[in-house]
């Protein structure tokens, strides 16, 4: 691991438990299924996908508030997926997370300053004293005023909440937060000011973060890497600017055609490659690749053989066995 | 929903930001306690048992009859003599029921307390570790609510002689299968929430996130049914005492009735005055309850 990388996720997998199965054996949901990547400091790694794909379960299998089920999680030379009790509070302060729902993440009964201060309680750092003068601190470091702090959080807008619990992952000073779709449950408006206010933080306080969203455009803006999910595995990876100039792989490029403003006059509209039907089971995936089913441009091999991440250069690796050679379905999407 | 005052949402992040709305919120136990004693039949509650218990405490020595004497006439009316009338052995019926209301009470407060800490102790462990533990739990829940809870507090009061000890005891184990119930529905309500993620993700433990995040967050329908639970201990001493299984060197309430039970019809006051007496009680009690419900309950409270 090189000194610059704050996380390194090796081979994860996280599977859930659902049942007994019929005919026997259990039902298992592949929630996870073996993805790797890594983390710059002072970067932002991106991970995309509709729902379903597991990218949230990722976000909480780093936080390890679901149990892995294989694979490894470094922070730094910490191996949290390797820790328990009272070693893994030990690092806790040095990874939060902001949560997907400003409404249900902040206990309603919890003043400001005591929601922003529990972490610091918690895993006791710093003087108990100091404790509100620091959370005072963090509000107005993501833009509220120090006397909010007395108030409970349904006296504060949506917005406004989500700054709280961005203030409450900064207080224990964590080096690295993990943002579960932090802006989707907003308003278009308040969205960008609180990607703007993570922008901010991450240069003011070299935070590193690892950006779920399933939002391209919102992923676009704030991530340096960006890896395309689907169904628990990584389909393509690259820095931001490859993978938005040139798109490999089908299932991204129909992310991007849907994501497209639609701006081009209603024929265009109609063909765009947009997805029909629904993801294969997560219970029983397919044995070739995962997306064959609803690619256009799967083939029997497709089905068969499991494609693996190859290398395009630049850190631009996709998964498809004709990575590279199809076309994009849209002049848009052409590479530059 | 929101607070009309805008603090940051229309301002781009590093604004200097206006204060909060000036009006200072009150200490949160001291906001709850106005809006309980705003509500009328809360209030209204909380009078009446305050009265009840100023009448159990204060009231055997003021009145100065002793309850167990025979002072009058047998079955004399009510102001004949005797405020409340007399029972059957000419004992004084107020003397009865202002000495009776201490054990009724008493009996009934500590049996409650008993109820719904196993009640919260199985419900929680239930809920927030859910599997194996749930599912055994649950099934050692389920046998005792399947189980007639009076002829069980019967069976288990004349195994063990009746005294004031067991009926506690008897009342405390018939009970908790509800409030455990309730409890567990709850905790795993209130679990699978994100603020309770939030709490581990922040280094929170178990025993913290079950006592100190999930159980306040739980607490609103569990106070309600302690209420409940308080007025139907006192209701249970009462049947246990009334079919003559209560200990009988304490004088209650139920006692009372039980001994006049075959007066009922030429002298009313016997049974009357102590009945009055326990349905005044489990009332105080039931709008208590309610009252705490409403106050405690953050979106009943914009309503209010």
């Amino acid at each position: 691991m090189s000194g610059t990388d704050i996380l390194r996720v090796n081979a994860l997998k996280v599977h859930f438990d659902v049942g007994r199965a019929p005919g026997g054996g259990r039902k298992i949901v592949h929630a996870v299924d073996g993805v790797d990547f890594t983390v710059r400091r002072g970067s932002s790694f991106g991970i995309v996908g509709e729902s379903g794909s597991g990218k949230s379960t990722i976000a909480q299998a780093i936080m390890r508030l679901v149990p892995i089920t294989d694979g490894s999680v470094y922070l730094q030379e910490h191996q949290i997926s390797g820790l328990e009790g009272q070693s893994l509070r030990d690092v806790r302060g040095k990874f939060q997370m902001v949560f997907q729902d400003p409404f249900s993440s902040l206990n309603p009964r919890k003043k400001a300053r005591a929601a922003i201060r529990e972490p610091l309680d918690l895993l006791d750092i710093g003087e108990a004293r100091g404790r509100d003068g620091v959370a005072e601190d963090m509000l107005t470091a993501v833009g509220l005023h120090r006397e909010a702090g007395r108030l409970f959080p349904h006296q504060f807008s949506g917005g406004q909440r989500q700054r709280l619990c961005i203030a409450r992952a900064l207080a224990s000073r964590p080096e690295l937060i993990v943002c579960d779709e932090p802006v989707s449950a907003l308003d278009v408006a308040i969205q960008a000011q609180i990607l703007n206010l993570l922008r901010q933080l991450q240069a003011d306080m070299g935070l590193s973060y690892v950006f779920i969203s399933h939002d391209l455009a919102v992923v676009q803006y704030i991530c340096d890497d960006v890896a395309v999910m689907y169904l628990g595995e990584f389909v393509e990876t690259a820095p931001a600017k490859s993978l938005f100039a040139s798109a490999k792989h089908p299932y991204t490029w129909s992310l991007m055609s849907a994501a497209l403003s639609p701006e081009n006059e209603r024929g265009t509209l109609a063909k765009r490659p947009l997805l029909g039907g629904e993801p294969p089971s997560p219970t029983a995936p397919p044995p070739g690749c995962r997306f064959a089913a609803r690619c256009p441009f799967a083939t029997d091999r497709c089905r068969a053989e499991k494609p693996a991440l190859r290398g395009f250069g630049g850190g631009h690796k996709v998964a498809c066995h004709y990575a590279g050679e199809l076309e994009p379905p849209l002049p848009e999407l052409k590479a530059a | 929903m929101m607070k009309s005052d805008p603090m940051t949402d229309t301002l781009p992040p590093q604004a200097e930001v206006a204060p909060p709305p000036a009006a200072k919120p009150d200490h949160p136990m001291r906001e709850t306690m106005k809006i309980f004693l705003r509500n009328k039949s809360a209030a209204g509650g909380l009078i009446l048992l305050l009265a009840i218990l100023f009448a159990t405490v204060f009231g055997p020595s003021m009145y100065g009859v002793d309850p167990l004497e025979m002072v009058w006439v047998p079955l004399s009316p009510p102001g004949d003599g005797t405020p409340l009338g007399t029972d059957y052995i000419g004992r004084d019926i107020l003397a009865g029921v202002l000495v009776g209301g201490r054990v009724t009470l008493i009996v009934g407060a500590v049996s409650a307390i008993m109820t719904i800490v196993i009640g919260i102790l199985v419900g929680a462990f239930a809920g927030f570790f859910g599997g194996r533990t749930d599912v055994a739990l649950m099934k050692f829940t389920e046998f005792f609510q399947v189980l007639p809870s009076l002829l069980l507090a019967m069976v288990l009061v004349t195994i063990f002689a009746p005294s004031l000890f067991t009926i506690i005891l008897a009342i405390g184990i018939v009970g908790w299968a509800q409030v455990a119930r309730l409890t567990r529905a709850e905790f795993m309500r209130i679990g699978n929430l994100e603020y309770v993620k939030a709490a581990r993700a922040a280094g929170a433990g178990n025993a913290y996130l079950m006592f100190r995040v999930i159980l306040p967050g739980s607490l609103p329908p569990i106070i309600v049914a302690s209420a409940l639970v308080t007025g139907s201990s006192i209701l249970f001493e009462a049947g246990l005492s009334f079919l003559g299984l209560g200990d009988p060197n304490q004088l209650t309430w139920g006692l009372i009735i039980g001994q006049n039970q075959n007066y009922l019809l030429d002298a009313w006051w016997t049974v009357t005055c102590p009945g009055v007496a326990i349905f005044l009680t489990v009332l105080a009690i039931s709008l208590i309850g309610d009252g705490i419900n409403d106050a405690l309950n953050p979106r009943a409270r914009k309503r209010a």
